[in-house]
Parts: C-alpha cells; structure tokens; sequence
C-alpha cells in the first residue's frame, strides 16, 4: 500500500532511532517495531501530531502482539509488537499519549501485560470477579472463570483522596438515580463547586472479547450489535467491515447505502433524544417534550421500514439484512421534510430561550488543549475544535460517494455540544436523501468467503459518538479468535473529569449528558 | 416565549387515546390504549392508585434503557395510568432490571433488592434479563436476573418495545392477582 507525504518522512525519520517492518496487509498498513523502542515510537509520533487511535493486545501461543492504531490527516496505520509471554512486560505509551492511559490499564487487567512507567496503573476493568493473577483473556483463562456464589463489591479501590478544611466526598452509583447505565463517580467537592471527579468504571463489564472467541461471523454481528445498544448499526458496521476486509469481500453498493441511511438514522435519533435529556437536565421541559416525541415517531418509521426500533441486526456480514422499497423511500423522504420543519421551530425556542443560554453556555468547558490531549472524538471533539470525521477524512462506501459537511465549535461548552449534534442532525438528513437519490438496484448480500486463518481486518466507521475501532482476527473453520471494538466513549470518558472541574456539583448530570459516554461500550 | 407556546399548542396532545383510530398505520394506538387501562385497573385496585417502578441496569447494553425511557414519552406517557419511575429502591414497589447481572454487578442489585421495602415485585425486562441473552454466563456475567434475586414477571425482547413493556407490567399484575 502507497504512503503519503507525511508518513514517508516519518518512517524516515524514525529509520535512524527505530527498526520498522513495514508489512502489508489488506486494507490496513502495519509497521512493526521491537519491543523496547515501543514508547520511543509514542515520543516521535506525537511529536509528528499523530493521534493516538486504539490499543489492544491479542495471545497467539506463547507470545502477546501488543497493537496500537494510529491516525494522522485521515490515514490509518497500525503499530506493532510481539513479546514473550514469560516477561510480558513493554515500556508505556500513557506517559506520552493521555489517551492510552486506561487502554493499556484494561490490557493490565486483561492479558497480565506490565506497562513500564504507566502513571497509573492501579486496575481498571477489573473488579473482584476474578484474582489479581489471573487474566481472562489469555487462552488458558476458561470462558466460565470460577466465580464464587456473590462476587464481592469492589471495596478498596484506592481513589484520588483529598485532604483539608472543608473538602467532602460524594460518591455516586453504581446504580444511578435515573434509567441510566451504571458506573461510580467519586466527587471532592468544596461547597457546591467540585474540586476534582474521578470516575470508576468497569461495573457492565459482560465479558464480551472473551466471549467474542471462537464465534462465527453472523454471531459475531449479532454480538457487536450489542457492545452498546444506542450503538448497534455502528459497532455492527465496523465489525462486519472488519470481517469483510479479513474475508477479502467487497460489499454490494445498495448495501453500503442502506448502511449508510441506518447509520445516519441512528446518528439522529441518539442526537434527537440526547438534545432533548440535555435540556431536561437544566429543567426545561418543553425541549424533553418535543425532541422524546420527534424520537418516538422516528423509531416508528424505523419499526415499519426496517423492522426494528433500534435497527439490530439489520447490518450482517457481506451486507444488510432488509431492503427500501420505492415506498419506504418516499415515506422516509417525506418524513425527513416534516422533521425539518419541527426543528426548525423547536431549535428556534430554545435558541431564545434565556435559562437555557444561562446554564449551557460556558458550562461544561474543554479546552481544545485537552481535547486534543484526550484524543476525543466525535461531537466532544469537535465541540472543542477537532475537526475530525471519519466519513469525511477517511470515507469508506457510501460516504466515498457523497460530501460530508462536518460541524465544528471552539467554545468547548455544553452548548457548543448541542449545536454540533444540531448541525450533525441536518448533515444526517441531507445525506440520507442522497443515499436514497443514488440507490440502485442490486444485490443485498455478497457470499460470505471463508478467510484464511490468521487473517485481520481493521474496521473503522464513524458512529453517533464518533470514530469507532473494530478489530478482529480470524483462525481456521470460519471462527473468530479475536475481537476489539474500541468505542468512542473509551476516549472520551476521561475528557468527562476535566470538563466539570469547577462547575457546581448540581450541573453534574447535565455535563454527563453532554458527553453522553457509552458505559458498556467503555467496560465491554 | 410565544414560540414555546405556540409550538405547544400547534402540536396538541400526542398521547395515544382510546378513541383515537386515524393512526393506526402508525402502531398499534388501540392495543396501547386497552393496556394501559388494564394496568391502572390492576393498579387501582393492589396499590391504591399507583405504582412505584425503580429501574435497575445490571449490565445491559443500554438497548433496555432507550425503550424503557420511551414509556415517559408524551406518546405512551404511562405515568397517567399510574406508573410512575423513582431514583431510590426505598420509594419503590417494583425494580424493573434490565441485563444481564454482570459479575460486577451482582452485589449492587443485591443491595438494590434489600433497599426495597416489601411487599416488593421484580420485573426482569429484556430477553439478558429474562435468560442471559446474547451474554450468557461466563466470568463477567451471572446471566438471567433471576440468578441473583428472585423474579416475579419477564418481559421478553431485544429490547422490549414500549409496548410489550406495559403488557409486562400487565403480566405482572396477573401474577400476583
């Protein structure tokens, strides 16, 4: 595969410090490296303004491959490294890159791999549902694990503590006071202002690498389907792209687009409800209304249309699992001019509206610095200035076919949040119309191939919450020996510690719901 | 302020009633409307007027959560038939438990439980809940709800739709008749 300018300069400039093994595989350009030139590499990385994508590790017998996916101006490359498995042990890329701090934790936890001079590596996925010496994802790690009667609560867990005249703790869930997911958030407060939050995830971790192992491609779909429910056309997409690069398979164009109208149907549904939540959470109601009404009859149409409310499984390896008729197609479009009109009158009472100006603007604040730093992604990036899409800087069919306008903010505030996801909202809708203007007619499902063992893919889409990971590896007979989806929350959760410092603890719930992290797309 | 208002009044009432037959093509408006009003018979009837509903997520995707907050849009609105949702187990009569219990769950729903005052009702919502779903159990994941806490209805689904939620809750009031 061809390199761009930059990443030629950069394999040149890294020839004189690191050995890089340039190997090409399908769809994806992978440079391996030794092992101890692992945070040299990070060093210079950063230094050439790549970001930090995704990081995960996979066993093949007795050695660990350590991956860590990097992205510059839309370009994709993986990175890697091979370690015994007798010293697993790998200087750290966290010092340099924020943004694989909890990333390589959860690989701690995991695979039992030391990150050398990792800033923090007190245990992050796990909990006390397995030991500290054993790693569920290594292959002698059996599926069923031994669990005890009642697994213990995960009593002391060494948080951040705070000392000094006036400072109180407030801990928060797991079990919120709304139909929320659940994870724990430990406040040091001084008043109603907060000094510093800490979050502690990991409590819906369901075991889903594990369980990944040994699935067949439909199942495997099926699975992604549910890494985050709000998700599921996005994570079902990259994982299918995944499988369908390791398999060498090409799509059929009227899947791609029929993928394409699913995605941005779940791009604004999720946008449509949260806009609503977000006001809810300041107390006006109006918006809740309004917006939770708009979602319901769009859910609807999705019913009718594609059969399911949320669009599962409507995404399956080699294509799609439903079809547009001519008269879909004119109720969709119809639909879309209706929604047109209702926000419009909606957006305009909120864009008057004085309390709301009040309690989102400058609310919330992440600084671009931060952002960047996090490496954040989606409507939390780019509400602070990074403009980054997926389907714009790296499309993939349909979005190879059509221009994507990307909305970006540099206030950083809650309500920079909710007009990018405004705007994402009427990109949405002006695409799928052009989706349906270029639909042709054709097949819906390519024929599954078997892929060779030990063949990868690398799935990258961009989801509601923005750019979404996938990988998987395939063995022999069709089965999946390895499976990572790296969601957008997973980047931007801690972005979540940083926003609210120095807001009122009451504004919590609102700064949460701007972010609108997935938890079980983060524990997996 | 005039555009809040007029936007208000121009929408009108969506809520789903029992005479309204003109959107049948859309869902199924009817059904809705019977339901509900057999929940708040029920209702009437064991709890003096309404129920208390604590929603509990034991490690669902979240899939649960979108439908189970859709039961309070002003399409469905089942808190005019008495059910309403609260944010502590200790003011509930029903937890409504959605996921699989994950492993790291599984001591907090306890907790949850016990919080609850009896007489008390547990709903496992969603096909995790009902049977472990697309989980299962394994390491991380305790499975069914019924597993952990003992269950008095199960509403089937991935996820339920609003609709096969409230006829849950109905099957509930059935059992315990």
């Amino acid at each position: 595969m061809s390199v761009s300018k930059w990443a030629a300069d950069f394999l040149s400039q890294l020839s004189t410090d690191i050995t890089v093994a340039e190997i090409d595989i399908p769809s994806i350009t992978l440079w391996q490296i030794e092992s101890h030139a692992w945070q040299r590499f990070a060093e210079l990385a950063l230094q050439q303004n790549l970001r930090w994508a995704a990081g995960w590790a996979e066993q093949v017998q007795n050695r660990f491959l350590i991956n860590a996916c990097f992205e510059k101006q839309g370009e994709y490359f993986l990175l890697r490294t091979i370690i015994d498995d007798s010293s697993p042990e790998l200087t750290s890329q966290a010092t340099v890159y924020p943004a694989a701090n909890r990333s390589e934790r959860h690989t701690q936890d995991m695979f039992g791999i030391k990150f050398v001079g990792h800033p923090d590596n007190r245990r992050w996925t796990r909990h006390q549902a397995w030991t500290e010496n054993s790693y569920p994802l290594r292959k002698d790690f059996p599926v069923q694990g031994t669990p005890v009667g009642i697994t213990a609560p995960d009593m002391h867990y060494p948080f951040i503590k705070s000392h000094g005249a006036g400072v109180y703790e407030i801990p928060v869930g797991p079990v919120h006071a709304g139909i929320i997911e659940p994870g724990h958030f430990r406040f040091q407060a001084v008043g109603e202002l907060i000094l510093n939050l800490e979050e502690r995830l990991g409590y819906v971790h369901k075991g889903i690498e594990k369980i990944a192992e040994g699935r067949t491609p439909e199942s495997l779909a099926k699975l992604a389907g549910r890494v985050s429910g709000d998700t599921t056309v996005g994570h079902c997409w990259a994982a299918c792209m995944a499988m369908e690069q390791a398999a060498g398979l090409e799509i059929p164009p009227r899947a791609a687009l029929i993928r394409g109208i699913l995605a941005e149907r779940e791009r604004i549904a999720n946008h449509m409800g949260d806009i609503g939540a977000i006001c809810n959470d300041v107390a006006f109601v109006f918006a809740q209304m309004q917006f939770t009404r708009l979602r319901e009859l769009w859910l609807r149409t999705n019913a009718m249309v594609f059969g399911h409310r949320l669009l599962m499984d409507r995404i399956v390896p080699g294509g799609v699992a439903c079809d547009l008729s001519e008269a879909s197609c004119a109720l969709i479009k119809k639909e879309i001019a209706e929604l047109r009109t209702e926000l419009a009158d909606v957006i305009l009472a909120l864009d008057l509206n004085t309390s709301l100006e009040d309690r989102l603007y400058t609310a919330g604040f992440l600084s671009e610095q931060t952002a960047a730093a996090f490496g954040t992604v989606g409507y939390v990036g780019r509400a602070s200035g990074q403009d980054f899409d997926v389907r714009r800087d790296a499309p993939y069919a349909p979005y190879d076919r059509v221009t994507v306008k990307v909305a970006l903010e540099n206030q950083g505030d809650i309500a920079s949040r909710v007009w990018v996801r405004y705007k994402e909202i009427r990109t949405a809708l002006r695409l799928i119309e052009e989706f349906i203007d270029q639909l042709v007619a054709g097949e819906l499902r390519s024929e599954w191939q078997m892929p060779a063992a030990g063949s990868e893919g690398l799935g990258i889409v961009e989801g509601w919450r923005g750019e979404i990971i996938s990988h998987i590896r395939f063995d022999a007979d069709n089965k999946i020996v390895r499976f990572y989806p790296r969601d957008p929350s997973q980047l931007n959760w801690p972005a979540l510690e940083k926003l609210v410092l120095n807001n009122i603890v009451p504004d919590f719930p609102v700064c949460n719901k701007s972010l609108s992290g997935s938890y079980s797309g983060n524990d997996l | 302020m005039l555009k809040i208002l007029k936007k208000i009044l121009t929408t009108g009432v969506v809520t789903e009633r029992f005479s309204m037959r003109s959107h049948v093509a859309r869902g199924n408006e009817d059904e809705l409307e019977q339901l509900g009003i057999e929940i708040k018979r029920h209702i009437d009837k064991q709890f003096s007027g309404s129920i208390a509903v604590r929603q509990v997520d034991a490690g669902s995707c979240n899939g649960c959560e979108l439908e189970i907050h859709a039961l309070n849009n002003p399409f469905y609105d089942i808190e005019r038939f008495g059910v309403h949702f609260v944010a502590s187990p200790r003011h509930a009569d029903v937890l409504l438990v959605t996921g699989p219990v994950s492993r790291h769950m599984q001591t907090a729903l306890l907790r949850t439980y016990e919080a609850t005052p009896n007489p008390k009702w547990v709903v496992a919502a969603g096909d995790c809940a009902a049977c472990g779903g697309e989980f299962g159990e394994s390491y991380a994941s305790c499975g069914a709800v019924s597993n952990v806490i003992p269950v008095d209805a199960v509403i089937p689904g991935c996820p339920p739709t609003p609709l096969a939620l409230m006829k849950g809750l109905l099957g509930l009031m059935g059992v315990k008749k």
